[in-house]
């Protein structure tokens, strides 16, 4: 066996798991990684214009194709940007590796120039990181990283490499199996616990089945929808989980929460059991616990991660185990059942607060926002992969683009972040070439991202960015106009610059939409004439919409605003 | 409730500030930490005295298992312990106090392990409530210095916590 550096076998190592793409920055640590690199073509490097886009970016692609991104930082400042992309992954269970070049060793603790306690820094944000000590161990480490990052509850994992040990040399052999006596992630779900959920289910009156992201990512929306029109029970997919069930089925009730459809939070607020798979009863989903613990119900809750059963509310049957193994099973004792309760009665009372239409918003004379997503939604045949930014946009494309796939939707539901929407379309379209991908923005998120039209131009991603552009950061606009009183502090910004032109200037096409009457043609420009460019739409939109219907915070699940009621 | 978590989980650098970490970043309170290598090198054992509701309780030991280095967790306070802690304090020990505090430390079954002409340091091990007793029992003005060690665990009879 030869003798190979560090650097070389990093390379071997992502070689070795299939990656295709790295997403990365160079810079002075990490220099002997990028000159092993260049002198291979099996992983294709794609050159960002910022770290924190290139681990978004990394992100985009785990998120659309169910693979492990990979992103590639220097230290010190490289490893700092990188901490949102990292801290937005591990909140919405994406698996990631990132490697982040370090100091050499016995510069560790001196200050040096570039240094940063990298591993520190990002501890509370991965689900594990290493820092590599030594050359014979890099081999072992990016198996486990790998590993962990995909198995169980993922997560993104950092490996920080020291510039010495990318230097150094050793044999390579990749290990083919990894074993850890600490983490040994369960599959099977307990049979008597999904026995006893059986039951449940199918003595329920009025049941309820509430999906989160964890079913997206074990990639169980097949399972689900089977078992779903079996029980013909209604149904909400959280943020996070939209696309796990088809949103154009009459039992699909739209997306729980805070902005959720009055059908979806009545039906979950009044429900006698509700089927929780993969996920979390986050506070933007049930509002105020107390209010949604007042409720008596049966609670089965099926979710991969212990931690994530009981943490919020209390839970009657907990499932602790994989959700695809879980369903399977949880399928073959239902077709045993011979007599389910009748709900047509249920049904009949969540037909009543659907019929309340609580998505249809006021057409003015100005464009719609939801229009345009109903537009978008038209033109790509709800088959476009939707990146989305962070505010008020991101609630109407969820609200609005009926999603009927997984992996169609990505945003970033756990931490918020603004400026995701754009390096998760690039990542998108690199892992997914021949699907269209759209970016649904604003004129706050987009500028938080937006030197990465660069980047796009540069791999000629023919995105299509819709910027909803309502010259307002509109999602503070609106919790300022109903809880402070319309005094609009810092929700403005006065000088936005011409997108048209900043399109341009990074190389691409630029279309200003002011009327209504041109959405349509706009979008048809976008898709169709422009197919293979980056067209970059910047709609001018209705300066006040809000998102309705809405539960304000520490608000419970019934108490909600409609836009009506206004 | 007052509940004592023992962990064995590997021993590499970084580890107990993972533990450490979780604690403060979830907002769970740390009242007594030790952590020290086992028999076997390559684990540590880790005892932690917090306080907490069930449902704290039930979450800190779920979250502790979610980290990569955690190998096993387990409470020790739900089931029957032994628990030990050791406190080395230094008095001022003159005159006439001298004889009075010798007296209390065999009251306690504690060690004098220095002497000066001016000053003792008594060793005593015990449970916490054990070592609180003692201190109250001496004249405050006399405590020169108290290190404790933190509360080490470990269940009774069978019960064993090993990989």
């Amino acid at each position: 066996m030869t003798m190979m550096t560090g650097a070389e076998i990093v390379i071997r190592c992502l070689q070795e798991e299939k990656v295709e793409y790295v997403f990365g920055y160079p810079g002075g640590s990490v220099l002997h990684i990028y000159d092993e690199l260049f002198k291979q073509d099996q992983v294709k490097h794609i050159l960002v214009r910022h770290e924190q886009a290139a681990v978004h970016a990394a992100d985009g692609l785990a998120r659309s194709s169910s693979r492990v991104g990979v992103a590639m930082v220097t230290s010190g400042p490289g490893a700092t940007n990188a901490v949102t992309g990292i801290a937005t992954a591990y909140m919405d269970s994406i698996p990631l590796v990132v490697i982040s070049g370090q100091v050499p060793t016995s510069y560790i603790g001196q200050d040096a120039f570039q240094e940063c306690d990298t591993v520190g820094i990002t501890r509370p944000c991965v689900k594990h990181n290493f820092l590599v000590k030594d050359v014979h161990d890099i081999a072992t480490i990016f198996k486990k990283a790998f590993y962990i990052a995909r198995t169980g509850r993922p997560g993104p994992v950092v490996i920080d490499i020291p510039k010495d040990i990318t230097a150094a040399k050793c044999k390579f052999e990749y290990p083919k199996e990894v074993e850890m006596r600490s983490y040994n992630p369960v599959t099977k779900g307990h049979h008597g616990q999904i026995k006893k959920a059986v039951q449940l289910l199918v003595n329920a009156k009025r049941p309820m089945i509430y999906t989160g992201g964890g079913v997206v990512l074990s990639n169980a929306s097949e399972q689900l929808t089977v078992l779903t029109r079996k029980l013909g029970f209604p149904i909400t997919n959280t943020l996070m989980g939209l696309g796990a069930y088809p949103a154009t089925d009459s039992q699909f009730l739209g997306m729980p929460g805070m902005h959720g459809t009055l059908e979806a939070n009545m039906a979950l607020q009044n429900c006698d059991v509700l089927l929780a798979i993969g996920a979390r009863f986050d506070d933007r989903v049930i509002g105020n616990p107390e209010h949604f613990g007042a409720q008596p119900r049966k609670i089965i809750h099926i979710d991969i991660d212990p931690s994530s059963i009981s943490k919020r509310v209390r839970v009657d049957v907990p499932i602790v185990g994989s959700v695809p193994d879980v369903l399977d099973e949880m399928m073959g004792l239902l077709l045993a059942e011979a007599a389910m309760q009748d709900i047509a009665e249920w049904w009949e009372e969540i037909e009543g607060w659907r019929a309340r239409k609580c998505m249809k918003y006021a057409v003015k004379d100005v464009i719609m926002p939801q229009y345009v997503i109903e537009k978008l939604w038209e033109i790509t045949k709800g088959d476009a992969i939707i990146a989305s930014d962070v505010g008020q946009h991101q609630m109407w494309a969820a609200q609005y683009y009926k999603f009927d796939k997984p992996r169609r939707w990505l945003n970033s539901g756990g931490l918020g972040t603004m400026g995701v929407g754009l390096p998760y379309a690039i990542g998108a379209a690199m892992a997914n070439p021949d699907k269209q991908v759209a970016c649904v923005t604003g004129d706050g998120s987009i500028q938080m991202c937006i030197q990465e039209l660069s980047t796009a131009k540069q791999f000629g991603l023919p995105l299509k960015i819709i910027n909803l552009n309502n010259r307002y950061l509109g999602m503070v606009r609106q919790w300022q106009e109903m809880f402070y009183s319309r005094r609009y502090s810092q929700s403005y910004m006065d000088s936005i610059p011409d997108f048209v032109k900043l399109a341009e200037a990074y190389g691409h096409v630029g279309i200003r939409v002011e009327k209504p009457e041109d959405v349509v043609p706009a979008l048809h420009k976008a898709f169709v004439e422009h197919k293979d460019d980056l067209v970059f739409l910047d709609i001018r939109t209705d300066r006040e919409a809000n998102v309705f219907p809405m539960v304000a915070a520490g608000k419970g699940l019934s108490e909600m605003i409609m836009a009506e009621d206004l | 409730m007052r509940h004592i978590i023992s962990i064995l989980l590997e021993n590499e650098s970084g580890a107990l500030s993972r533990v450490a970490g979780l604690f403060s970043a979830r907002g769970y309170n740390i009242e007594t930490l030790t952590v020290a290598p086992t028999e076997d090198n390559s684990l540590s054992r880790l005892t932690i005295v917090t306080h907490g509701s069930d449902d704290v309780i039930e979450q800190i030991t779920k979250q502790l298992n979610k980290l990569i280095d955690v190998i096993k967790v387990v409470d020790l306070s739900e089931a029957a312990h032994i628990e030990r802690e050791l406190m080395l304090i230094k008095v001022r020990a003159a005159g006439k106090d001298r004889e009075e505090i010798k007296r209390m430390a065999d009251i306690f079954r504690g060690r004098i392990i220095d002497v000066t002409e001016t000053t003792y340091v008594i060793e005593l091990t015990g449970t916490c409530s054990k070592l609180d007793s003692f201190i109250q029992a001496l004249d405050a003005d006399l405590i020169l210095e108290t290190v404790r060690s933190g509360v080490s665990g470990i269940g009774r009879g069978e019960r064993t916590l090993k990989v």
